[in-house]
């Protein structure tokens, strides 16, 4: 297990250093000087060239490199160009909406697809199965930034009982948590979908095994072989893909943050990007890129303590 | 009782949002702006929540535009138009509680004209050689050639007084001024809000907090006023949607003006747009009123020069370039491009320029000139088209008030380079004469006209809507930003 967990982190560190260097490197090869972005047309070249000075920019591009990456190192994220104050400030107001809302919609896809998919797999080829693959076919199909816009016109035009986006502030959890409900609901649902599908394919997997039928011809009960057997075997591709969908709902829900206009990671990495202020793509960009190695991480572990067999290979 | 304690309690909470209803209000705006220091940064999404509302300066815009007095309750201007002594309000204390004094204007104006300046508006300081203050209530600017509009530089966003020492850093994000409101909070990416100043100097604002929300979506701001998330959105960014707005009781759509000549630029460096016949062929080419029936949904007012239409001094020249493709087509064949050319025609993001620039390929295509059209962003237009210079033609709406000078710059973009038009410039600076001033206004825009610079399209609106119980918003957009101390609900 040791050796397992070693050689994942030995991984870990190569990726991020990879990934270091090509977020830098793409993002500064973007177009747009940021200090004229933020003087606007009329402003003297004298004026933007002070700026420029402020900001760090008259320096080459490898010591700027290596600032940011010996910055990140020690926990620095650097200064925003447009906003002047620290990344790592702007950052933290940020998590606490994009790390609630991805929680919020993963608790509620998990909620809803673990017990559909379970029943849809014991009872295979009954009408419960053909309800939870229609719908769960229909819950992929649908676009969720579609579903987004249908739910904001019914619950908060029409009966207002939603607001149609925004974010008071945890300082109001009540609110806060009402204002994440319709997101999480639209972003949960489609993930839910898939996450029923793959756990009703993967139990129907298992429940063909030999050791399935060793279970029943030893005296377990369906359900008794069902939970201490098939459940367990069958939770490697779903763990798999609760991981994938983890990262994809921290670091993907940009669109649904900004038809929500949600103060959250995505819509800041958007304006930032927009705003050429890069040293915010950079560091957030590997923040995200840090968050999903570390779920793969997590995940890579959690198989091994899932199943032996994984510990003993490695 | 757990149950009737928390019904109690939402029936407060309801009670309580019934009645701040009528004392406060959210206002939406598409961009958040990057920090809340006016001085140094172009961004009129900070002018949109300091100015006058936080930040004052000597003078002030008033709705209609014209320069209303500010922190400096009166001036005398010496005969030669050289020193302007200014008379300050007495009592005037920034929102930290210490007193605003003829030294803090004086620390305002030289930190604006430094060296190190990063002022995006450094231009409307240049004329000052000196600032000093005699006694606590008197400010003397000298300046080293008389300047005309120098009272309406002082206007600006970028003039505002700050108090002398205050750490700029700090007030990025903390904005320390005179205004009607003091700033209480700001949540990164979605609102700012301020309350109303008990120790403002002047008339106090009506309402006691404004609230403003950043919805950069418009999709999300059409939702967010309909569901009342939202009680006024002063520039709504989908105008497709006003006419719903306009057919519903509870919404009021407000139409005005704003300072964005909108005018499809040309490089009149880059050949064969050098040559005066070309472009005089492409304003004929342009059929004002169907771009601003097609991309602006009918909001607009044709211009034929580069002067906002609502100035008193403005002359109606879209007779000189009426849509005529035909005189288009001979004046082509005449500057030797009988059969056409192909050019660039590079677009920044907002819908004018998108949804213009669709329209205005098509008018030319039909004169024979072929237009290879690129959207870009707005830094890489500023990369390509605005330092680089590279580009044919390029629509944006250029949205400072009384900009006529670019016209000076012979480096300015679209590289208008005329001796003529640039001692017009010098003259008209060194006049404080306002019937001087007004004619002299006049002959700049005609000669900018007759040189057919650019193409004149349109003058931008300002088109927003607004709880229809709500009073006291501006109209128009003589300025960034608004005085919102004068809002307030009615029953």
């Amino acid at each position: 297990m040791l050796l397992f967990t070693l050689k994942r982190l030995l991984s870990l560190g190569l990726s991020l250093i990879a990934a270091s260097v090509a977020i830098f490197f793409v993002v500064e090869i973007i177009p747009g000087d940021p200090a004229r972005l933020m003087l606007g047309i009329n402003a003297t070249q004298d004026a933007v060239d002070a700026l420029r000075t402020q900001m760090g920019l008259d320096q080459g591009l490898l010591a700027r490199y290596w600032l940011w990456a010996s910055g990140l190192l020690r926990g620095d994220f650097g200064i925003s160009y447009t906003y002047r104050v620290p990344v790592a400030e702007m950052v933290q107001g940020r998590v606490w909406v994009s790390l609630p809302l991805a929680l919020y919609a993963l608790l509620l896809s998990t909620a809803i697809a673990f017990p559909i998919g379970i029943l849809a797999a014991a009872k295979r080829g009954s009408w419960a199965d053909w309800l939870v693959m229609g719908g769960t076919q229909l819950g992929v199909a649908i676009p969720n930034f579609w579903f987004a816009m249908i739910m904001v016109s019914i619950l908060a035009i029409k009966f207002r009982l939603f607001s149609a986006g925004g974010f008071p502030g945890w300082e109001a959890p009540l609110a806060a948590l009402k204002a994440l409900t319709l997101p999480a609901v639209v972003l949960a649902l489609p993930q839910a979908s898939i996450l029923a599908r793959v756990m009703r394919s993967s139990l129907l997997d298992t429940l063909s095994e030999d050791f399935m039928r060793t279970a029943r011809a030893k005296g377990r009960t369906a359900r008794g072989a069902m939970v201490h057997h098939a459940l367990r075997n069958a939770m490697i591709p779903v763990l798999t893909i609760i991981g994938l969908q983890f990262s994809f709902l921290l670091a993907g829900a940009i669109i649904i943050e900004k038809i929500f206009f949600l103060p959250g990671l995505g819509s800041m990495i958007f304006t930032a990007i927009t705003q050429r202020d890069l040293i915010v793509v950079e560091s957030v960009v590997m923040l995200l890129v840090f968050a999903v190695i570390l779920v793969t991480f997590l995940v890579d572990i959690t198989y091994a303590l899932v199943d032996p067999r994984l510990r003993r290979r490695a | 009782m757990k149950r009737i304690l928390t019904g109690a309690s939402v029936l407060a909470l309801l009670a309580s949002g019934a009645m701040a209803a009528n004392t406060s209000i959210t206002i939406g705006d598409q961009l958040e702006p990057p920090h809340l220091d006016p001085t140094a940064g172009a961004a009129g999404a900070i002018d949109n929540v300091v100015y006058i509302n936080i930040y004052e300066g000597l003078t002030e815009f008033a709705s209609d535009g014209s320069i209303i007095p500010a922190l400096a309750k009166s001036w005398d201007i010496s005969d030669d138009g050289l020193t302007y002594t200014f008379t300050l309000h007495e009592g005037v204390k920034f929102h930290d509680g210490s007193d605003m004094t003829a030294s803090d204007v004086v620390w305002s104006l030289n930190r604006a004209r430094a060296e190190d300046s990063v002022n995006a508006q450094k231009g409307l300081f240049a004329n000052i050689s000196d600032v000093s203050a005699p006694d606590d209530t008197t400010v003397v600017v000298t300046l080293s050639q008389p300047t005309g509009n120098f009272l309406f530089n002082m206007a600006w966003g970028d003039a505002v007084i700050l108090n002398e020492g205050d750490d700029i850093e700090a007030l990025k994000t903390a904005p320390n001024g005179t205004g009607a409101f003091t700033f209480t909070n700001w949540v990164q990416g979605d609102s700012i809000t301020m309350t109303r100043n008990e120790n403002y100097w002047g008339d106090p604002a009506k309402l006691e907090s404004v609230t403003i929300k950043y919805i950069s979506d418009p999709t999300a701001a059409f939702n967010a006023v309909m569901a009342g998330d939202v009680d006024a959105f002063p520039t709504f960014p989908a105008p497709e949607n006003l006419p719903q707005f306009d057919a519903d009781p509870r919404f009021t759509v407000i139409v005005g003006s704003t300072e964005g000549e909108t005018i499809l630029s040309t490089n009149n460096k880059m050949p064969p747009f050098d040559n005066v016949k070309v472009r005089e062929a492409l304003a004929h080419a342009i059929d004002r009123n169907a771009i601003i029936d097609g991309a602006m949904f009918g909001y607009g007012t044709p211009i034929g020069t580069h002067f906002a239409p609502h100035n008193p001094a403005y002359l109606d020249l879209t007779a000189q370039s009426n849509y005529d493709p035909d005189k288009a087509r001979a004046l082509l064949a005449e500057a030797g491009f009988a059969d056409g050319f192909t050019t660039t025609l590079k677009l920044p993001p907002p819908s004018y320029a998108r949804r213009g620039g669709e329209i205005i390929a098509a008018q030319l295509r039909a004169v024979g000139i072929q237009t290879e059209v690129t959207n870009l962003e707005w830094g890489q237009w500023l990369e390509e088209v605005f330092k680089g210079k590279d580009f044919g033609l390029t629509i944006v709406s250029h949205t400072e008030p009384m900009d006529i000078g670019i016209y000076a710059n012979p480096d300015y973009y679209f590289q208008y380079d005329s001796p003529a038009f640039q001692a017009l410039m010098e003259e008209l600076n060194n006049a404080t004469d306002a019937a001087t001033r007004f004619g002299l206004l006049q002959d700049a825009q005609r000669m900018i006209a007759d040189n057919y610079v650019n193409g004149y399209l349109f003058q931008l609106a300002k088109t927003g809507v607004a709880n229809a119980n709500i009073r006291g918003l501006w109209e128009n957009a003589p300025t960034q930003g608004s005085n919102l101390a004068e809002v307030y609900w009615v029953d």
